[in-house]
């Protein structure tokens, strides 16, 4: 028993969202990747409503192309923490022709989760869905809201938003809409880094420096594997690396690190000077590509 | 998480063209905190603008409409850090009729910036930002004159400016030790975080040295402890099977195992058994603590209850008096019913009378039937059940709420309670 407890102001602020969705929505869900920001939002709501179970399922829109580490991590910590998993593929969205898998080198199946997430939230009449984004991320995502009101087809409209005053967050909607709910959306990188090593948190294997098949493209460093398109003239290397991290394969680069360690990583993202998304390369395809894809209903 | 760095919250406000965005740029890159992609990208822009300086406005110019248009539409969230201080910044953009963004910025804030562009001096905006950081009682201002460098770093243009501010100061809730003045050029980097050369005459911390010393209080800090209940859990495990907690956040002072209380509204009394955080169970939950609470016998709670001290009732009234910012296009008038979200409770209202529209320029105020998006003013609300509540110069958080059109159900005003 602890005497002095000092609240972590941005843990208790997601831990009152977190309380609010489950309060204010009927089917709330929380979309899961197995990334780290997902996994930490996991923690925080098996703290907001300890000691009994976290009280709505989690979805994971599963592209095929993730990376295996990333699943196998997935599939313990629902079984360890007792929870409830729906997982929503892909590529079921491609075989009923509903999305054309994309072509060429820069191939990826991320923008054609969205589809997929929508049949998801259709599917199951869900009217908030939990997202791990943060505002520190990327321009676009500064602007928004923690319960983002999404209309029928998922849009976003940056300029009908709800003003959001002090901590009071109105989840009123109507038939048909749905919340896309954003409780970390003040923590910076290093704030989850920090708290994940705090926490002690466990996170999958492929954030931690590993030997990895790789090849370079356009200065970034790329997964070679079956599922990224590679040129002949594309040379295949093993290099230390490790992901900052973990979305669809064909998407995301790795870094080259040496940190193998919590600690290591830590370390290495405070003295980082590239940008976590800088190494998203959906990102790079221009300037406004998040805004565009948050506008059809991305994440 | 930084268990050892403080955090500071701060909004911005400036007209258009005072250079917020260019301070808040160069707050980034005096920190490191902007990255090496993040650099490339604004060094990308500028030279495809033709400047032959960095512009780091592009830095928080988010999204493609603004960018056309070379403005900020919405309230931004920015996140820097220094070794001692972890910032989020709430940039709000600035046009003419912009009091609903800054309302909404400085209700998640404890300081506000206040631009102000060294060749206009205070202007009719200049009243209208400082007006709302009083009317929220913003912990401390810092009023940035920007731009030294277009007035030759003139110490005679800094003096004016800052003995104009103080005329206004005079005429607000603010004590002189909560404002600070800085001269500065966001674009040249002069008293941002390196002390200027060129305006040796000024001895004061550089800007970014101010806000890192700088001790924010929370109005609610202070007060009593108020904790409404958010969501009950009950596991209904076995291993918890009588469990019944109450979670929510604790608001002012702070709370103790043991300690006598009552429930709202039911006036129930009862003691603290236990209070949880986590897997761990703590004797003391102080303001912040998101917290899970037990009691020693069963009482009815649910949520929008709120749980006191029993020596320290809040208000309980079904009829109240409030400071209102409109925030929506859908005016305010005498006779609209609104659902009140108050904390975690709501309440059905009716707009009984428009007191007045007050003057955001400390001019005063006038009769009016309306209320329009952007106006503030003293209204009457009857409610369909009493709520229980400090005053906001009290408590931020009890004395506070947002009126919900039952149409749309956007949220169309912001009410501070007297």
């Amino acid at each position: 028993m602890s005497n002095q407890y000092i609240p972590n102001p941005k843990e208790a602020e997601s831990i009152h969202i977190l309380r609010e969705v489950a309060a204010q929505f009927e089917k709330p869900v929380l979309l899961f990747s197995g990334g780290k920001d997902s996994i930490t939002l996991v923690r925080l709501a098996q703290k907001a409503f300890y000691p009994a179970r976290i009280p709505f399922p989690l979805l994971h829109i599963d592209t095929g192309h993730n990376f295996p580490e990333t699943i196998a991590f997935r599939d313990q910590l629902v079984e360890e923490l007792g929870l409830e998993l729906i997982v929503r593929n892909v590529q079921d969205s491609i075989d009923q022709g509903k999305v054309t898998e994309e072509r060429g080198r820069y191939a990826s199946r991320n923008t054609l989760q969205t589809t997929t997430l929508l049949d998801a939230i259709e599917e199951f009449k869900f009217d908030a869905c939990i997202g791990g984004a943060r505002r520190d991320e990327e321009k676009a995502r500064a602007k928004e809201r923690v319960f983002s009101v999404r209309d029928d087809f998922g849009q976003w409209d940056e300029k009908n938003q709800r003003p959001e005053l002090f901590d009071m967050l109105n989840g009123r909607i109507h038939q048909g809409q749905n919340v896309r709910v954003f409780p970390i959306s003040n923590w910076t990188e290093l704030d989850v880094w920090e708290y994940i090593k705090n926490e002690q948190i466990k996170i999958p294997s492929i954030y931690f420096a590993h030997k990895r098949e790789v090849f370079f493209r356009d200065g970034m460093v790329w997964t070679a594997n079956q599922h990224v398109y590679r040129d002949h003239s594309e040379e295949v290397v093993e290099r230390m690396v490790r992901f900052r991290t973990v979305g669809d394969m064909t998407c995301t680069a790795a870094v080259l690190s040496e940190a193998d360690t919590l600690e290591a990583v830590v370390e290495e993202i405070r003295q980082s000077t590239i940008s976590e998304r800088g190494a998203r390369i959906d990102d790079k395809r221009s300037e406004a590509a998040m805004e565009k894809r948050k506008k059809v209903g991305y994440f | 998480m930084t268990e050892n760095r403080k955090l500071i919250k701060i909004a911005t406000a400036g007209s258009v063209d005072d250079g917020k965005s260019t301070l808040i740029g160069r707050l980034l890159y005096d920190t490191g905190s902007l990255t090496t992609d993040k650099l490339e990208a604004i060094e990308r822009n500028s030279k495809q603008k033709g400047y032959d300086y960095l512009d780091f406005s592009l830095a928080t110019d988010g999204l493609v409409a603004e960018r056309e248009q070379g403005i900020t539409i919405d309230v931004a969230h920015i996140y820097f850090n220094t070794d001692k201080t972890n910032f989020i910044v709430a940039d709000t953009p600035g046009h003419v009729e912009y009091t609903r963004n800054m309302v909404t910025g400085a209700s998640t804030s404890q300081v506000a910036i206040i631009l102000i562009d060294a060749r206009k001096g205070v202007i009719e905006q200049t009243y209208r930002h400082f007006f709302i950081s009083n009317l929220l009682r913003l912990s401390h201002v810092v009023v940035a004159v920007n731009k030294m460098d277009l007035v030759d770093y003139d110490e005679e243009v800094y003096l004016k400016i800052r003995s104009d501010f103080e005329a206004l100061v005079e005429k607000s809730d603010f004590s002189a030790d909560q404002i600070t003045f800085i001269p500065i050029s966001a674009l040249k980097g002069e008293n941002v975080s390196q002390k200027s050369v060129m305006m040796s005459w000024y001895v004061g911390n550089t800007l970014l040295d101010h806000l890192e010393v700088l001790e924010p209080s929370d109005l609610q800090e202070s007060s009593t402890a108020r904790f409404p209940v958010q969501f009950v859990i009950r596991p209904k495990t076995e291993a918890y099977h009588d469990f019944r907690g109450f979670a929510g956040k604790v608001y002012g002072g702070n709370l103790k195992k043991g300690d006598l209380i009552t429930v709202l509204p039911s006036f129930t009394e009862s003691k603290i058994k236990s209070i949880h955080f986590f897997e761990n169970e703590i004797e003391e939950a102080i303001a912040g603590s998101a917290v899970t609470i037990t009691l020693e016998n069963e009482v009815n709670v649910s949520r929008g209850d709120m749980i006191v001290r029993s020596s320290e009732l809040p208000k309980s009234e079904k009829s109240i008096i409030a400071t209102i910012c409109q925030v929506n296009n859908k005016p305010l008038r005498v006779g609209d019913k609104y659902t009140l979200q108050h904390g975690v409770n709501s309440v059905l209202a009716k707009v009984d009378q428009i007191q007045a529209k007050i003057h955001t320029d400390f001019s005063g105020e006038e009769a009016v039937d309306q209320l329009r998006l952007n106006d503030i003013g003293k209204v009457t609300f009857k409610l369909s059940k009493p709520i229980h509540f400090d005053p906001y110069l009290q408590n931020k958080s009890t004395g506070s709420f947002i009126l919900i059109d039952e149409g749309s159900f956007d949220t169309v005003s912001v009410g501070f309670i007297d």
